[in-house]
């Protein structure tokens, strides 16, 4: 999240679109309810009517994996009716930028395609630059080649009549939502969007999200109370987990993963991003000091200048290389590991294709699974259709800790890092996951000191001493993520003491700040709000540098005043050349007079409303999903982005506008568990209120096929198939697409065989291996499905 | 200690059953065999063993959906029909705290089939439960437990977004009637269950009906009424709140 939960309260308007606020997040929906005593409006947009949808003002149903036509169609509204905060699209976004002649945009195709590579060479989407190396702008907003004049080009496409047809929401649904949303386009109102998987799950997830940062940019939401792109994390610290690298492509902080081509640190440094723009910060300039640091913590005293810090010992990825989790399994699947950790996680339900996911698992010679419960990736050998004689992978259990039996700090996805303390032991033998972790590298290294083994260095020279009189101390590793001055033996204040000469240490450069000299900063508890905001600055820690709401510089004009002083999280004053509020994004003087541009991360020092950088394209497209039901694209002759990246073969089968799969599925989550269930399934009371898997179902699908509420039934899709019971309800509906009626079905994947035993199985069993382009997030929630009721005869034979 | 009140305010709930599930574990009440039955509601409905019990009804108005949740509990009421009737019945059972106005059953104490059946047909709102192994009756305490100790009720406690309040009875009533006013722009139809009489006051935006049978009394709930005719002479009381 740029902003955080309690922020909420201070929006006017808020949107749910891709999420399901009230159920995934029920405890968030507290902040929701306290803007709506003030008044706001709160809107969710979903293919189903939910229990978010129940507490909305308005409602507005799409097809699943239709999202950027919804927005596209918004985004045009703003721009028609010139609903967009001209100060700040001027003065801090690119919409002022001149974009090259070399880029277009024609019938789905942005300039640069390669149709053999399925990609784009993004060069042609660049900036026109001045002599100096400046991008020119035009202040006026009127030249056809700048930002806000391509914009307004590229969507003047997604008219009211297609997006009706595109999304099957009805049109004055539509106009509701636009008309409430675009109010927030001045200074005084805030408008925030909370998104969950319902955006990140579809081969166009990264759009879904940029197409309502533009919206957000363009009516100058971002950085403001109450404003904001908000992603809520579907796991309490699933936000430290990606802080601290769990995807393949970043190291710790947002670093980038080395490439084989980068063999040195001077190469790595030498993609350090740039700016010729004296009044852009480009903050990733500092990037050298932070992996510097990093290897430092990494491989302390053996790490030294003459060697590159131990740059050499870091493993890189080959320069192509995608190593996400769709391509892992797929590798798995082929026979490519030995073996495999399952930490926290439960892959047999969780993964897409969880067929091919359990069926790869017997390719392993030995895995161990760490968890609180067993698992269906535990126990996946002696699953439904496995052998066990036939099996050769050798499984470790080892039972870990529960988050009441540690300590430790979790991080929201307000970015918070909030320590918690130990409440009570864990039973028998459950050891907390950093204990096994620190033990096992142990082993690891002193089999390694006796046996070598190719390439020991990494692990012989690695800094493995997080433990205090003889015990790991979850301490030390909270020190050594805030980092040391080596000189002084000290704890840094923050990450600009950081230095790239190899004299000082930093795990992670932004949580520097949050463990010092003066104490443990995520352990703090005091409720002062000075600024009446819910800011809370010493209630816990906040990356970066306690900073509650990111890009804040843009809450002020360019003399520092807020522009809305009812909600001021940052000002200037002159007098004192300091700023009152939220620890500002540095503490520069305002942008009119020497400061630096408020978008400080970004290499232009302002916010992308076109943005060169990703995979599929500047601005957001829409696509049909991988699966969909109709065969062709409305917008162009682009049926699904294309750039995608499909595994094919094997188990890896899709079937779009195949009449054996004609509805269109999506899968979800309910209150009363929680992602696969490994932890849920286990609560009786919690299996109580949800006992069994289900298949949500309209009324009118449900006479077409002839069934009843409560019946049992089979989905399939061209992967596998899974039983539920029928929930026909009036809060699904079918949709009119393109003049035809097309159904939704719904199914949660919180079930898993194992437990209970009537619980029913995964509804990953039916998902596609095909994800977004820049993420590789799988298509969870846009796929084609058929349902039937099982009869006694059917159910006879099965 | 003041009477105590529940404000139960629809509006805000989201039916997370935070409610229900803390219900459970304070009281320390063993979850029952459920299935999947075409509907979200789960348990299906009250028991021995489920005091408190987020009742789901959807339906259509002006071919819109709505979702309608009922956080359904004992009412406390201040002149309990349950107990009247269990006392008529000679039975001592059921108790009424006077410090907090809790209504609260001895679940330890045997009561016959016909007189359980009797007692929970004597409560408009259909709230106690018998079981048949330990042949005792149980339903929601008030948490008087924690309540004594200055705690809130666990249900309470637990709400994230306001629906669930407890306190003094004149701060809800004034909770109660605040929220009603602001409701009543935008939902016509927006009124207050049982709050003269009773110490767990619903908000509701809708008819009564819409949430659950048992929201408000019914006139044609003729065998209901006159279970209470027979068992209680503050007939008055209810009276006015029917219909």
């Amino acid at each position: 999240m740029t902003n955080h939960y309690i922020d909420f309260r201070n929006a006017d308007v808020i949107i749910n679109m891709g999420g399901n606020v009230a159920e995934n997040h029920p405890v968030s929906f507290k902040w929701i309810q306290d803007a709506r005593n003030k008044g706001a409006t709160f809107i969710h947009v979903d293919p189903r009517f939910t229990r978010t949808s129940s507490k909305a003002d308005i409602f507005a149903r799409l097809r699943s994996g239709t999202d950027i036509a919804f927005i596209g169609g918004m985004i045009k509204y703003i721009l028609d009716n010139e609903l967009y905060d001209e100060f700040y699209v001027k003065n801090y976004t690119n919409a002022t930028f001149i974009v090259n002649d070399q880029y277009g945009f024609d019938d789905g195709l942005f300039a640069g395609y390669d149709p053999t590579k399925r990609s784009y060479d993004k060069a042609k989407w660049s900036f026109v630059k001045d002599e100096k190396g400046i991008p020119k702008r035009d202040m006026s907003l009127k030249d056809d080649r700048c930002v806000l004049q391509i914009l307004k080009k590229h969507y003047s496409r997604y008219t009211m009549e297609k997006v009706v047809t595109i999304t099957g929401t009805p049109q004055e649904d539509l106009e509701k939502v636009y008309k409430a949303y675009s109010a927030t386009g001045v200074p005084d109102k805030a408008g925030t969007i909370l998104y969950a998987m319902g955006w990140t799950q579809h081969t166009v997830g990264t759009q879904n999200i940029r197409s309502m940062s533009i919206v957000q940019l363009l009516l100058g939401n971002m950085g403001i109370a109450g404003g904001g792109v908000n992603a809520l994390r579907g796991e309490s610290n699933v936000q430290g987990s990606t802080d601290h690298a769990l995807l393949f492509h970043i190291i710790p902080a947002y670093l980038p993963t080395p490439r084989a081509k980068l063999q040195t640190l001077a190469d790595y440094n030498a993609t350090t991003p740039k700016t010729d723009d004296p009044r852009s910060a480009n903050w990733w300039q500092n990037r050298p000091k932070y992996i510097a640091s990093l290897l430092k913590s990494m491989f302390g005293d053996k790490a030294m200048k003459d060697n590159d810090f131990g740059y050499s010992w870091l493993p890189k990825l080959e320069d192509t290389q995608n190593a996400s989790w769709l391509v892992l399994f797929d590798e798995m699947y082929k026979g490519k590991f030995t073996g495999f950790f399952a930490w926290g996680m439960n892959p047999a339900c969780s993964g897409a294709n969880a067929g091919k996911v359990r069926e790869a698992l017997t390719k392993l010679d030995w895995m161990v699974n760490v968890n609180v419960f067993d698992s269906e990736t535990g126990s996946f050998w002696q699953g439904p259709g496995m052998d066990p004689k036939k099996i050769k992978t050798e499984v470790f259990q080892l039972p870990c800790a529960a988050f009441l039996e540690k300590e430790g700090s979790i991080s929201n996805s307000g970015r918070w890092s909030q320590w918690r303390w130990k409440a009570t032991n864990p039973p028998g033998d459950a050891t907390p996951d950093s204990e096994i972790m620190y033990e096992l590298m142990k082993k690891v290294k002193a089999l390694y000191k006796k046996e070598k083994g190719a390439f020991p260095d990494p692990i012989l020279n690695l800094k493995w001493d997080y433990e205090t009189k003889g015990k790991f101390d979850i301490h030390t590793v909270a020190k050594e993520i805030n980092g040391y001055d080596l000189t002084t033996g000290k704890l840094v204040a923050n990450f600009t003491k950081l230095k790239d000469d190899g004299t000082t240490s930093c795990g992670n450069w932004l949580y520097s700040g949050s463990y010092t000299e003066d104490g443990n900063m995520a352990a703090r508890r005091k409720k002062d709000d000075p600024t009446g905001l819910g800011l809370f600055p010493q209630w816990a820690w906040c990356w970066p540098v306690n900073r509650r709401i990111i890009y804040n510089r843009a809450s002020v004009d360019l003399d520092g005043k807020p522009r809305n002083p009812a909600k001021a999280v940052i000002k200037w004053d002159a007098e004192a050349k300091k700023w009152i509020g939220d620890v500002p994004d540095g503490g520069w003087p305002p942008m009119g007079t020497e400061g630096f541009y408020p978008f400080i991360m970004k290499p232009d020092g302002v916010a992308s409303i076109f943005g060169p950088g990703l995979a599929d394209g500047p601005f957001p497209e829409h696509y049909e999903p991988l699966e969909c039901p109709i065969e062709k694209n409305i917008m162009s002759n682009q049926r699904i982005n294309p750039v995608v990246k499909i595994l094919e073969g094997g188990p890896d089968t899709f079937a779009t506008c195949d009449p054996k799969y004609p509805f269109v599925c999506t899968t979800y989550r309910v209150t009363e568990h929680w992602q696969t269930g490994v932890l849920t399934r286990w609560l009786p009371w919690l299996v109580e209120a949800e006992p069994q898997m289900f298949c949500e179902i309209s009324q009118e699908l449900a006479k077409l096929r002839g069934i009843e509420n409560g019946a049992k039934v089979l989905v399939e899709t061209s992967r596998g198939k899974v039983e539920a019971t029928a929930i026909v309800t009036l809060r699904l509906k079918p949709f009119v697409i393109a003049g035809q009626t097309v159904h939704l079905i719904g199914l949660p994947y919180h079930f898993g065989w194992l437990h209970p035993k009537d619980g029913g199985d995964s509804a990953n069993l039916l998902t596609p291996t095909v994800g977004d382009p820049n993420t590789m997030i799988p298509e969870s929630k846009a796929f084609m499905a058929n349902v039937t009721k099982i009869t006694a005869q059917k159910a006879g034979k099965a | 200690m003041a009477l105590k009140t529940f404000f139960i305010d629809t509006s805000k709930c989201t039916a997370c059953r935070g409610c229900q599930i803390a219900c459970k574990q304070w009281n320390m009440n063993p979850a029952t065999k459920t299935v999947q039955r075409g509907s979200h509601q789960n348990p299906e409905d009250l028991s021995f063993v489920t005091f408190k019990l987020v009742r789901f009804s959807e339906l259509e108005v002006d071919g819109k959906p709505k979702w309608y949740f009922f956080p359904d509990q004992c009412r406390h009421c201040m002149t309990p029909p349950c107990m009247i009737t269990a006392e008529s019945l000679k039975y001592k059972h059921i108790a009424k705290d006077e410090k907090t106005g809790a209504v609260v059953y001895n679940p330890k104490i045997k009561v016959k089939p016909k007189d359980a059946k009797a007692i929970r047909e004597s409560c408009p709102w259909d709230i106690p439960r018998w079981d048949e192994k330990t042949q005792g009756m149980a339903k929601c305490t008030m948490c008087i437990d924690r309540v004594r100790e200055g705690m809130l009720p666990a249900c309470v406690k637990t709400c994230p977004t306001g629906a669930m309040n407890f306190g003094d009875r004149d701060a809800m009533l004034d909770m109660a009637n605040r929220r009603l006013e602001q409701l009543k722009k935008l939902y016509p139809k927006a009124q207050l269950l049982n709050a003269d009489f009773h110490q767990a006051v619903y908000l509701v935006i809708d008819d009564p009906q819409k949430y659950h049978k048992y929201a408000l009394l019914q006139k044609q709930e003729m065998t209901r009424i006159a279970a209470i005719k027979k068992m209680i002479r503050h007939i008055a009381d209810f009276v006015p709140l029917a219909g």
